[in-house]
């Protein structure tokens, strides 16, 4: 059964490969090519599911060897991979959430004369975020890891023509290889500490090496996380990837690349177990971020850009959770596979909203849209109920038991942490009853706006090339748009429940990363209630602003928090001023001292000793191949002088 | 006797390019053609020298010794060791490529012109070039290595002085005054660097007695040949500076941008991707292998001088406005590295560095023909003259984006098998020295991303939108190199298989051993 691993990579990349060399002839059906080798995937997928159920819960490990892939004197890196249970859910999320966002895509991407090409490239970022779940050592992992980063680069990128897209894909892969620096630094130092970067021999080792060595390989794997899973302070890039096309942000924010961080920490669960300074540190960077997004995303005028920063706010209470060690890591896993299907489905609900309304992505342009979409309503409606915690849906079983570990940690810790991600929960109750409000209900203010502003280009450039520019008609979207939010819908409702009940997920992961109850100053009910006054009150505070009064049309001034949190609390003016400019100055200095210093100095000393420039300026004046040929001679002379002194 | 296949491999392309030379004026496609055909059955012959040697078997294999100038000690003397074989190949490789990529560089600018545009004596220096090259690789003899060594510079020096990119934006004549000024700074440079290593291969001759490679570093391992410290050093030093600048090593490197600059695309990459790297692989075979102590002696500032390469050479390589000098800058930082690798003294970094060797003459090749395509194209090296190439000439805009990805070591292409193996061995040794050379993968990033935005994104302007996409031609060049890129990334074993036992040899030589890691986990 193991040998079908390496067929859950191939479909989506012999996808890719197809789609990208094919050219023109393919045109016609790529679409349907990339989204069937997704689902093929998929399917593979269930069947090793299947095997791995049938197997008792102790042996569900499969090792699938395909060849050596570095083989230099005491350096062994394999293609060898790895399905257990932790890898498993990741390929149900990946492929299961990615298929259906290729399906929407179909419909979404229907206008684009690249749509074949765009295929390619989702085809391609699963291939690589299967390879990142599945490798069984780092450096496998790595290439998996960096082939996420290159996807997102495409796909960020991929209306090129647009500069803003184009700035916006570079500081994705940017941004993120400095996450990557730390990857590379953690395998290197795993393989001076252990002599190998494979799973199996570094986990059975932790025990033997100092807590030093381990704090620091955590805290470059932690380095990594916080590149690929846009946490604090490497998260500047994720507000901008909204650039790519909606499906692309879907992608990104449900079934990949952002989840690769916390699948990273949950992996290397041994190591970080065995670091508790770096746990902690794991543990602040994920409170900090779930607080900064939120912040961010209560701010936000655009409907992607607000669900960016929940996207943050999200990743950063599984961030948390990892950081807590068994306690969190099973949860943290929860949430992410109930996050995957609430926030695969609000951004698919998203794009369907800006698919009806000519592109526009401005929430101010949007209202009373519940009339016009009520599929995209209803399901986005669900989607909103599930990641706001409303009692029964996903959302409410993962971010609860998440709330209950950070207060589990235990002493001053416990409390900081659990009080935050309770302050988170009300703050995303906000600002998503925020997005809700401002986009079904109120008034229809996108009427009498028939075109739109010059300044303010839509993100999506597609409506310019189809000239709609008129008032906007909005519309529910095709079949094959809403098929993939009503089943996203169906999982953002039961997924939670389904898990939950009698701790399926629980059993189900607890052999690959363990897992202890902690012992906890509240009880899970006081936890429960307080999660549900911090909902109440965060969904009251968002009525009483943008339900209970109009909206206005044009954002008001705002207070100073609101204005730096609409410029990502100002962490672009902070990269700009430090790195953009300091970077810039120093390369154009190194430009003028490479020049004139180092060319002048070299020349220099050289005419110090054999009057060079002199000749240089003789050459350029055409005496070029004389002067070789004299060199040459000079050559010839030592030579027979040497043969003569050789003589005598 | 045996039959001498490595002269073989080398007489050939010299053969040829006298041949090519002496194709009538009016005949010129047929000068090219047959180039072409010379360059491929070399390749031929490349393979057989590829297949007919044994990676277990003795070090340096299919020799050939003969008494040249009897009197003075020097033997012609021929042999490969496994890195000197992957080398050899990747020379016979890239010439093709290379000559079917300026298949109309050398045309004359305008039918019926006065001007002399010798199109035979390009592909003739090229073939020039090739013959010499695979003849450094070869010599196990110092005196033959040297001769070699020195003597591809006359065909290098009108390879960059005769032979410039097409249009040029301060007019013919400017650009007939930098390319000169280019060619002869690339010619004192290492000229300068050739006659101290002179020196030093005399010196040798006065304390070995003679000029073989394999009995002198036989002789010093039995211990039968003695050799003052400060000899050992001042020898060393002669034979590195040298090799520090044809590699070149900062702050030795400011004839390559220039060159590289000047010279048409196809010649770059000869530079670059191919003469270059007789530098390094010197490095290991002569510094390390006659030299061990003086070798160890001198690592740090070596190191250090290594690692300002990476960083400077990419930093550089950001501040560019012209295409081919951003391209020169980068290879400067890769330099860095394979130097790096070299003198990190352990397996993973010398194996890292020899294929880093072959995997850059690989990169950048993609890179840099494709960047010529460009440049024919619009008749402009400068960064800003372009923007919006993807939307007129999307294949052309992939390959470039490709080219890049391996620039920058993207996991999965061959460049960053090698560039980790480096990382890693440098680390093992020296934690410090390795950490800040991966900053290095994070300007990689900067400077290629930076280039593909400005020249490949963004609005079409005017000049490029009438730009054909890649041709017949062109993408015969550039899709065999990506499909190795991305095979050699996937599947390197083939090389390190013939690497690795080179390897060791060089380790043993220089009596070292690799680190041990603190737990042996993997035992």
């Amino acid at each position: 059964m193991e040998n079908l691993i390496a067929l859950l990579i191939a479909a989506p990349l012999l996808g890719a490969a197809v789609l990208l060399v094919g050219g023109r002839r393919l045109d016609a059906v790529g679409h349907w090519i990339g989204t069937l080798l997704s689902a093929a995937s998929f399917v593979i997928g269930l069947v090793l599911f299947a095997g791995l159920l049938g197997r008792d819960a102790g042996s569900r490990t499969l090792i699938q060897h395909l060849f050596s892939w570095i083989p230099v004197a005491g350096f062994q890196a394999d293609v060898t991979f790895r399905l257990d249970q932790l890898s498993m859910t990741f390929v149900l999320l990946i492929t299961g959430v990615g298929s259906l966002i290729h399906l929407y895509s179909v419909g979404y991407m229907e206008h684009d004369e690249r749509r074949r090409r765009f295929f390619g490239y989702l085809n391609l970022f699963l291939a690589a975020m299967l390879l990142l779940v599945l490798a069984d050592n780092y450096l496998l992992l790595y290439v998996g890891w960096e082939g996420v980063g290159l996807a997102s680069y495409l796909l960020i990128g991929f209306w090129q023509h647009k500069p803003s897209a184009a700035t916006a894909a570079k500081k994705a892969f940017l941004v993120n290889r400095v996450g990557d620096m730390g990857l590379s630094i953690a395998i290197m130092l795993m393989f001076t500490t252990f002599g190998s970067f494979a799973f199996g021999p570094v986990f059975s080792h932790v025990g033997d090496t100092s807590q030093g060595k381990l704090t620091a390989i955590a805290l470059m794997l932690l380095l990594a996380a916080c590149g690929k899973s846009a946490q604090v302070p490497l998260q500047s890039w994720l507000g901008d990837a909204m650039e790519g096309p909606t499906p692309v942000s879907a992608l990104i924010h449900a079934a990949t690349m952002v989840t690769a961080g916390v699948y990273l920490i949950v992996r290397s669960g041994a190591v970080f177990n065995a670091a508790p300074d770096a746990q902690l540190a794991v543990t602040v960077v994920g409170a900090v971020t779930l607080l900064f997004g939120a912040i961010v995303g209560c701010a936000k005028d655009d409907i992607k850009k607000a669900l960016a920063g929940s996207t943050m706010s999200q990743i950063g209470y599984m961030v948390l959770a990892a950081g807590l060690g068994p306690i969190g890591y099973v949860f943290a896993i929860m949430h992410l596979v109930t996050h995957g299907f609430f926030k695969a489905g609000l951004f698919l609900g998203a794009g369907s909203v800006m698919h009806g309304m000519n592109d526009e992505v401005d929430m101010r342009r949007y209202g009373g849209l519940r009339k016009y979409m009520p599929v995209t309503f209803i399901t986005f409606g669900l989607g909103y109920l599930a990641i706001i915690g409303f009692p029964g849906l996903s959302g409410f079983f993962s971010k609860d038991k998440i709330i209950e570990a950070a207060f589990a940690k235990g002493g001053t810790e416990g409390w900081i942490l659990g009080g935050a991600a309770l302050l988170g929960a009300a703050i995303t109750a906000f600002y998503m009853t925020r997005v809700m409000l401002m986009t079904f209900f109120g008034e229809e203010r996108w009427r009498n706006q028939p075109t739109r502003s010059p300044e303010a280009p839509s993100a999506e450039p597609a409506a310019e090339h189809r000239g709609e520019h008129a008032e906007p008609h909005p519309h529910e979207s095709p079949k094959v748009m809403t098929i993939p939010m009503i089943v996203l819908a169906v999982g953002s409702v039961f997924g939670g429940a389904f898990f939950s009940i009698g701790d399926r997920f629980l059993h189900w992961l607890e052999p690959v990363t363990g897992h202890s109850e902690g012992n906890s100053p509240v009880s899970a009910w006081t936890v429960t209630g307080a999660t549900m006054v911090c909902l109440v009150v965060g969904v009251a505070i968002a009525w009483a602003q943008y339900g209970r009064k109009p909206v206005p049309a044009v954002a008001p001034r705002g207070s100073l928090l609101t204005r730096a949190a609409r410029r990502d609390l100002l962490q672009d003016d902070f990269n700009h001023v430090v790195l953009v400019r300091g970077g810039e100055h120093l390369t154009r200095s190194l430009v003028y001292v490479d020049h004139t210093l180092v060319d002048g100095v070299v020349n220099g000393t050289a005419a110090g000793f054999g009057g060079l420039s002199g000749r240089l300026r003789r050459v350029q004046n055409g005496f070029a191949r004389s002067y070789a040929v004299s060199m040459f001679g000079g050559a010839a002379l030592l030579v027979a002088a040497t043969l003569l002194m050789r003589a005598v | 006797m045996s039959f001498p296949l490595l002269t073989v491999t080398a007489a050939l392309p010299a053969l040829g390019a006298v041949a090519t030379a002496a194709v009538p004026a009016a005949r010129r496609t047929a000068a090219k053609w047959l180039a072409l055909v010379v360059s491929l059955a070399t390749l031929a012959l490349a393979i057989t020298v590829l297949v007919r040697f044994d990676p277990g078997g003795a070090r340096y294999q299919l020799t050939e010794s003969h008494a040249w100038i009897a009197d003075f000690g020097v033997r012609y003397e021929l042999g490969v060791d496994g890195i000197g074989v992957a080398l050899v190949a990747l020379t016979a490789l890239l010439i093709p490529f290379i000559i079917l990529a300026g298949w109309h560089d050398a045309d004359p600018l305008e039918t019926g012109s006065r001007r002399w545009r010798p199109t035979q004596g390009f592909f003739a220096l090229i073939l020039a070039v090739e013959a010499m090259v695979v003849l450094s690789f070869e010599a196990t003899d110092v005196f033959l290595f040297y001769i070699f060594f020195e003597a591809m510079l006359i065909p290098m020096y009108f390879l960059i002085g005769g032979f410039g990119d097409r249009a040029h934006e301060h007019g013919e004549e400017t650009a007939s005054t930098q390319r000169s000024y280019a060619a002869v700074k690339f010619l004192l440079y290492n000229l300068v660097g050739g006659l101290i290593m002179l020196a030093a291969v005399i010196g040798l001759y006065v304390v070995a007695g003679n000029f073989s490679l394999q009995e002198i570093a036989h002789a010093r391992a039995t211990g039968s040949l003695h050799m003052a410290t400060s000899t050992e050093r001042w020898l060393f030093l002669g034979f590195f500076f040298a090799f520090a600048v044809k590699a070149p090593l900062w702050p030795l490197h400011t004839w390559l941008p220039n060159a590289m600059q000047e010279s048409t695309a196809p010649v770059a990459v000869l530079i670059t991707a191919v003469v270059d790297k007789v530098g390094t692989f010197a490095m290991l075979r002569f510094c390390l292998g006659l030299f061990p102590e003086a070798s160890k002696w001198a690592t740090p500032v070596i190191l250090v001088l290594a690692l300002i390469s990476i960083l400077y050479g990419a930093l550089l390589a950001v501040g560019q406005r012209d295409i081919k000098r951003l391209v020169a800058y980068a290879s400067i930082s890769h330099f860095g590295f394979i130097i790096m690798g070299i003198f990190a003294m352990t397996s993973q970094g010398q194996s890292g560095a020899t294929l880093y060797m072959v995997n850059h003459g690989l990169s950048t090749a993609a890179l840099l023909l494709v960047v010529g395509f460009l440049i024919s194209r619009r008749g402009s090296r400068l960064i800003a003259d372009y923007g919006g190439v993807q939307k007129v000439a999307p294949v052309l805009a992939g390959t470039f984006l490709i080219g890049g990805l391996a620039t920058l070591s993207l996991p999965g292409l061959a460049p960053f098998v090698s560039e980790f193996l480096v990382l890693v061995g440098t680390f093992t040794r020296y934690p410090a020295i390795g950490i800040v050379a991966t900053l290095g993968i994070v300007l990689a990033a900067l400077y290629v991303l930076v280039l593909y935005q400005r020249t490949m994104t963004g609005p079409v302007k005017p000049q490029v939108s009438a730009m054909p996409d890649l041709r017949v031609r062109e993408l015969v060049v550039v899709a065999p190199l990506i499909a190795l890129l991305i095979f050699l990334g996937v599947y390197p074993k083939p090389v390190t298989d013939i690497v690795n036992p080179a390897v060791k040899q060089t380790m043993s030589d220089v009596h070292k051993k690799d680190p041990k890691p603190e737990v042996e986990a993997a035992k």
